[in-house]
Order: structure tokens, then C-alpha cells, then sequence
């Protein structure tokens, strides 16, 4: 679930709030409400959308529970998915370059469990 | 419900995953004015947000395609059309380059673009700039209620809620197109609180019939906290509790593989062991998937070597087959004047008894987006009759109950539903004193909605959700009933064999009474 909004980093600038397909948060006079966590469905995608890193979704879809906003700082995890993505770079940076070896590795891996099934014991 | 915005189109779409928006999208760029409404975010709502579509791709060869249509017509068991296959590979073929514009094409490994399989997030930030880019009006955040009926019963517009002030919406167009994905009866799956059936119901109160809805369940496995994409699990062993490895037969054998896991389950913990997975895969997850990684990276778990425990999680309609019928190659409902798309509307045409998971889906949500999209915007072009002014609306329960209204307890529902349709003990045993059990269950779920349930606001649209799962798992566990032998992603415990008197195509429908009829035979049985 969403788990933190980092306060001394967001902008308000209300991209999670109308990105998130939940409706999970509300709009606030200086930084959004966490209003509706019920409709959570940690899929991250506020994190996609915060150009501050403010955010934190906890893997957990039964926890709201986040490390303190010095950990999390740390942990080097706020902002991690967007720069993984490469989601704000330019669209001819190579950000899917390794995309096209999903498949392969999806079929690479069945196979892997087919012939351990097959020569079981 | 009164509203308070009243807006008129050409085309209303609802929905916000990939076929609403290849719908809105290709209607717009036919001239029409187009109102897209999506209960979520366009961009980030659907299961084609949080998932990475690969889609069926044929290169125009005549002979490949004539062979992928072969072998996709074997999966398809007697209840696919070869026409509608071929139809939906040239449309992707076609189409899915148009988003080049707006979406970062990896490298295909040669000196080429690498086409046939997007990312989730990337590939629906890049149509929702298409669609605007055409001049759609997107609302989003404002899901869809019920729909509107003119005096003869065409459909006229819908209204809804929008979520931000709890206004009512109310938009009046010619033709309306459902496109409001599939039903996972809110298991966990990744990327689908938001599909609960909606469309399916709003349909079916307009008269609309369904087709395929037999043709489920299945689940996809994900660590026990949440659910993820599943490519690293394809070489799992699995053990106990007590480190004692299962003996669990591979992904390929389909059913046994899910079969044998939830037995497992059902007896106790399982934990996945993903040491024997394929050398590469660790090094280019994060690049090929970052969410999938985050789910164990900010649990302090190492995928690769530590066990975890896993779960699977009920994919419901959405790798199941069903959905509306559409009774034309249009796309067209048995409503007049509206259209279905994507997991809304059922894929038998192209999957037949199987899954579309894994490449026709996609194919199938963009096509059928294109086709329904571009029907709706000529047909509203030829009426361009004013929408009527003196519209009903035909949404039943949670607004206009048949007793007095009266609070009641929607968690407890939601979960009798769905375990009604994934329970693991129900799902991998299914016959027909089960099947029957289930739908006693979910029919009392109905009956307490459609007699007491009301609201206004946002607990409508919740309320609404819930009255739409119930609704869905009593079409799904009727026509599984009725479907009294095995085919394809159909299980019966009870007739394992598959019957060749029954390669026909199974109608389910009705609110108050669910009923269900053979469809016209699809296959013509070698005559005697
Ligand atoms: C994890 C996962 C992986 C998959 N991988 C593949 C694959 O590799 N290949 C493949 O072919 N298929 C795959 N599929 C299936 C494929 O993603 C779907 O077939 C496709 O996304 C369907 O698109 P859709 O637009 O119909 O539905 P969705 O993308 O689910 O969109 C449904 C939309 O309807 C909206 N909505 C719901 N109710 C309302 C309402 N009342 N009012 C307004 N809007 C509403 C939602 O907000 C959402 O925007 C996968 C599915 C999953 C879950
Ligand atoms: S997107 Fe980030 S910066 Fe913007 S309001 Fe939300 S948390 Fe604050
Ligand atoms: S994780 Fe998804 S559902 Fe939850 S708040 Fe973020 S965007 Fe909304």
C-alpha cells in the first residue's frame, strides 16, 4: 500500500493525485491527503508519477507501514522505480532496450521446470 | 440520480485501459467527438497499466499467418473464428507502431525496433498522449453508473459519479462503447481493483447477453504479500514448510501445475525457490521489469536465493474468456447502440475455449478497440439524431432497489463472492454439486443487493462494484454449470472428457433469473 509521502519533498504539485487509479488521495493545502488507502492497490504507479520522489509504496498490500523519511533517504528506494524505468528520459534512450528478452526468458525458464519434471527421480 | 454536468458526443467510451483508449482513439481520428470516461486514471487504470502486453504478432507472410491461425483454432477447441483471428493479427500488425510517436521502442537485438511487446506503464502513457493528441475528451476519475435509453430502448449515453465533488455526470451520445476490461472479482491480481464488471452489469440491465463466461478460472502465482508480473517463477521449486520439495508438475502442464499448487496450499505454506532460473534473468529483471524487483527489494529479500512464500492469485474474466457477445464483425452488442471491446466483450471469437493471456488478448483489446471505435463513430455519424432529451436510466441495483433500503455489509460479500470463484477448494474441483453450492451462495449475495441496496456518491460506485462482482460470478458459475463437460480452461471434475456434441458457444444473461442457451453451433460436425 501507499505508505509514505515524504513531506519536506513534495512540491504539491497533485500529479499523484490524478494519476493514482485508486482516487487514494486527496488534495491538500500544502501537500495531498492519503484519504481513501482502502482502494490501494500498490501497483506504484504515484511513484512513476512524482517527479520529487516523495513517495514510497510499501510491497505489502496489507501494510501501510514505511521506514522513517531519514531511512528512506537512505535505502536509496525513493525514486528508484522512475529512474529504473527511465521514465522521464528521452524516448530514444534505450530504456527498453532488454525488453524484447522477456519472452525468451519466460520460455527459457518453462522449459527449465519441464525437463527437471521429466527426469525426476 | 440528477445530474449536474451534462455533456453530448458522438461517442461515449467507457473504460480507460488499452481498448477503450484504441477505441476512442481511432474514433476521434474518424471525426467524431469523443468522450472517454474511466472510473481510474487514463494511464494508470486497468490491468494493461501495471502489466507489459505482448501482443499477437504475425508478420504479413501469408503462410505464417495461415499457420498461426491454425494453431491458435487448435487451443481454441471448436469455438473460435479463423476470420476473426486473421482480422485481429492485421489490425495489431498494423496499428501497434502508431504509438511510436509517444512510446520508447527498445531495440529488437538487430538494428531494429522491437514492437510486439510493451511495458505497461510506457504503453499507456503513450496512448492516453494519442488519444489527445486525436482530440478525445478524457474524463478522468469518473466512472460510469448506468446507462441511458431512449424510448425505444437504444442506448443513449450513460451517467456516472465523478469522484473528486461526488457530482452526477451524465454525457449523451448516439452510441456508446463498453470498454471496461474484465472482472478479477478483486483477488489482489496486480493492476485489477478497479475491474469489477461494471460494464458487464451496465449491459446486461440495458438486455445484453453474455458468452463464454464458463471458460475459467485461472490464477497467476506472486509472493504471498502482493501480486507481481510472474516471469521470474517460471523454473520455481517448490517446498513446504517443513523444506520438503513438492512435487509440482510444470507451467506448460496448464491446469495440473495451478491444480497441484493449490492443493499444496490448501494443506499449508508453499515457498518458491527460484534458484534454477534461467543465468540471465537476474541480470536484466530490474531493466525489464523494475516493479516485479521492488516487491522483494524493499522487503530486504534476494529473489534468487532466499525461499518465499507465494499464493496464487484468481485472474478471473480477464484470463478467463468470457465477456458480452457481440453479435457482429462491428463489434456490437444485442443492445442497439452499443458497442464492446477488450475484456468487456468476450474473445471466444479469438481464443475459443482457451485463455487469450499471453498474446491474443492484447491483439484482441486493440482490434476489437479499432473495429468497435470506428463502427461507432459511422454509425453516429449517419443517426446524428439530437440524443434524446428524455433518457431513463437502466441501472437496477444499488439505485433503485426492489424493497426497502438497508445498510449492508460489503467486505463480507465481496470475500463470499470471490471465494465463490477462486476459492482453491471450490475452483480446482469443479462439478456440479460445488458448482451448485457456489451459486446458492452468490444468488443470496444477489438477492440482498438487488432488495436493499442503495447509496449515492462515492459508496455508489462501490456499491455498484460489488453488486457487479456478484453479478459476474452468478453468470460465470451458471454457465460453468451448464456446461456439464471439459474444454480447454473449462474443468469439470465431474466430465472430464470434452464432448463433441458440445462445441457450440454457451449464452448466459439475465439479473433477477440467470439463464443460459446454447448458441447456433460455431463448427459443423462431420456429417454422419
Ligand atoms: C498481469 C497480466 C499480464 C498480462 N499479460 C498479457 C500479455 O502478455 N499478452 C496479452 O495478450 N494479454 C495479457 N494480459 C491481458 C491483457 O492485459 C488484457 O487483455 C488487456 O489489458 C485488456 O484491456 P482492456 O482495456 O479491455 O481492460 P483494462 O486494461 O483492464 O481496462 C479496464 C478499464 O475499465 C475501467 N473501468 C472499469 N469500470 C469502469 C466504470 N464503471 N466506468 C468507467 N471505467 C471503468 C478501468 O478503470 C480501466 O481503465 C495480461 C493481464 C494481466 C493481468
Ligand atoms: S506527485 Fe509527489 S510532489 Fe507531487 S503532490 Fe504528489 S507527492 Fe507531492
Ligand atoms: S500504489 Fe497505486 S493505487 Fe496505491 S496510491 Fe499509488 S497509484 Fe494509487
Amino acid at each position: 500500500m501507499i505508505a509514505a509521502l515524504v513531506e519536506d519533498r513534495c512540491t504539491n504539485c497533485n500529479a499523484c493525485v490524478r494519476a493514482c487509479p485508486g482516487f487514494v488521495f486527496d488534495a491538500g493545502a500544502d501537500r495531498p491527503v492519503i484519504a481513501r488507502i482502502e482502494a490501494c492497490q500498490t501497483c506504484y504507479l504515484c511513484e512513476l508519477a512524482c517527479e520529487a520522489d516523495a513517495l514510497w509504496v510499501n510491497p505489502d498490500e496489507a501494510s501501510a507501514s514505511a521506514p522513517s523519511p531519514a531511512e528512506l533517504a537512505r535505502s536509496g528506494q525513493l525514486g528508484q522505480i522512475r529512474r529504473d524505468h527511465g521514465w522521464n528520459l528521452p524516448l530514444d534512450a534505450g530504456q527498453l532496450d532488454d525488453y524484447r528478452l522477456l519472452g525468451p526468458l519466460l520460455n527459457e525458464g518453462a522449459d527449465i521446470a519441464a525437463r527437471r519434471y521429466a527426469s525426476r527421480g | 440520480m440528477i445530474a449536474s454536468t451534462i455533456l453530448r458526443a458522438d461517442v461515449l467510451v467507457i473504460g480507460g485501459g488499452m481498448a477503450a483508449a484504441w477505441a476512442a482513439i481511432a474514433a476521434a481520428q474518424a471525426g467524431a467527438s469523443v468522450v472517454m470516461a474511466d472510473k481510474g486514471a487514463v494511464g494508470t487504470s486497468g490491468v494493461t497499466a501495471t502489466g507489459g502486453p505482448g501482443h499477437w504478432w504475425v508478420s504479413p507472410d501469408p503462410a505464417l499467418r495461415r499457420e498461426a491461425i491454425e494453431r491458435q483454432e487448435a487451443k481454441a477447441l471448436g469455438l473460435g473464428d479463423p476470420e476473426w483471428m486473421a482480422r485481429i493479427i492485421d489490425l495489431t500488425w498494423r496499428h501497434l507502431p502508431d504509438i511510436a510517436p509517444f512510446y520508447p521502442f527498445g531495440s529488437d537485438g538487430s538494428g531494429g525496433r522491437y514492437v510486439q511487446g510493451v511495458r505497461g506503464p510506457e504503453y499507456m502513457r503513450a496512448l492516453r498522449s494519442l488519444a489527445s493528441a486525436a482530440g478525445v475528451t478524457i474524463l478522468d476519475h469518473h466512472p460510469a453508473i448506468e446507462l441511458l435509453a431512449d424510448a425505444d430502448g437504444a442506448i443513449v449515453g450513460a451517467r456516472g459519479i465523478a469522484l473528486d465533488s461526488e457530482d452526477v455526470w451524465d454525457v449523451r451520445a448516439p452510441t456508446t462503447l463498453m470498454a471496461t476490461g474484465g472482472c478479477a472479482f478483486r483477488s489482489g491480481l496486480l493492476g485489477s481493483h478497479g475491474n469489477t464488471g461494471d460494464g458487464l452489469l451496465m449491459a446486461a440491465e440495458a438486455g445484453a447477453d453474455l458468452s463464454g463466461m464458463e471458460f475459467g478460472p485461472s490464477w497467476s502465482l506472486s509472493p504471498a504479500w502482493s501480486s507481481t508480473r510472474t516471469l521470474p517463477y517460471f523454473a520455481a521449486r517448490f517446498f513446504d514448510d517443513a523444506g520438503r520439495e513438492l512435487d509440482i508438475p510444470p507451467p506448460k502442464a496448464g491446469h495440473a501445475h495451478l491444480q497441484a499448487l493449490g492443493r499444496a496450499m490448501q494443506r499449508g505454506p508453499v515457498l518458491a525457490d527460484l534458484s534454477d532460473a534461467p543465468k540471465a534473468l537476474p541480470g536484466v529483471l530490474r531493466s525489464i521489469q523494475p516493479l516485479t524487483l521492488a516487491a522483494f527489494e524493499r522487503r530486504g529479500i534476494d529473489l534468487w536465493r532466499e525461499r518465499f512464500p507465494v499464493r496464487l492469485f484468481g485472474e478471473g474474466t480477464i484470463r478467463g474468456t468470457g465477456g458480452l457477445r457481440v453479435i457482429d464483425d462491428e463489434c456490437r452488442t444485442s443492445v442497439p447502440g452499443l458497442f464492446a471491446a477488450g475484456d468487456a466483450a468476450t474473445r471466444e471469437l479469438v481464443a475459443g475455449a482457451s485463455s487469450g493471456g499471453g498474446a491474443v488478448n492484447a491483439a484482441w483489446a486493440l482490434s476489437s478497440g479499432r473495429i468497435a471505435g470506428l463502427a461507432a463513430a459511422r454509425q453516429a455519424a449517419v443517426s446524428r439524431r439530437p440524443a434524446a432529451i428524455t433518457a431513463r436510466g437502466l441501472g437496477r441495483v444499488g439505485l433503485r432497489p426492489r424493497r426497502a433500503p438497508q445498510p449492508l455489509e460489503l467486505a463480507a460479500l465481496a470475500q463470499a463472492v470471490g471465494s465463490a470463484v477462486h476459492g482453491y477448494d471450490q475452483a480446482f474441483q469443479r462439478d456440479k454439486a460445488g458448482l451448485a453450492r457456489s451459486a446458492a451462495t452468490v444468488d443470496a449475495h444477489w438477492r440482498g443487493l438487488a432488495d436493499h441496496a442503495r447509496a449515492g456518491g462515492r459508496a455508489l460506485v462501490e456499491l455498484r462494484a460489488q453488486a457487479a462482482m456478484t453479478a459476474t460470478a452468478r453468470w460465470s458459475l451458471a454457465a460453468a454449470l451448464a456446461r456439464g463437460e471439459s474444454r480447454g480452461l473449462h474443468v469439470r471434475e465431474d466430465a472430464p472428457a470434452t464432448d463433441p456434441a458440445k462445441a457450440h458457444r454457451l449464452l448466459v444473461g439475465g439479473l433477477d433469473r440467470v439463464w443460459t442457451r446454447a448458441d447456433h453451433p460455431v463448427t459443423q460436425g462431420v456429417a454422419a
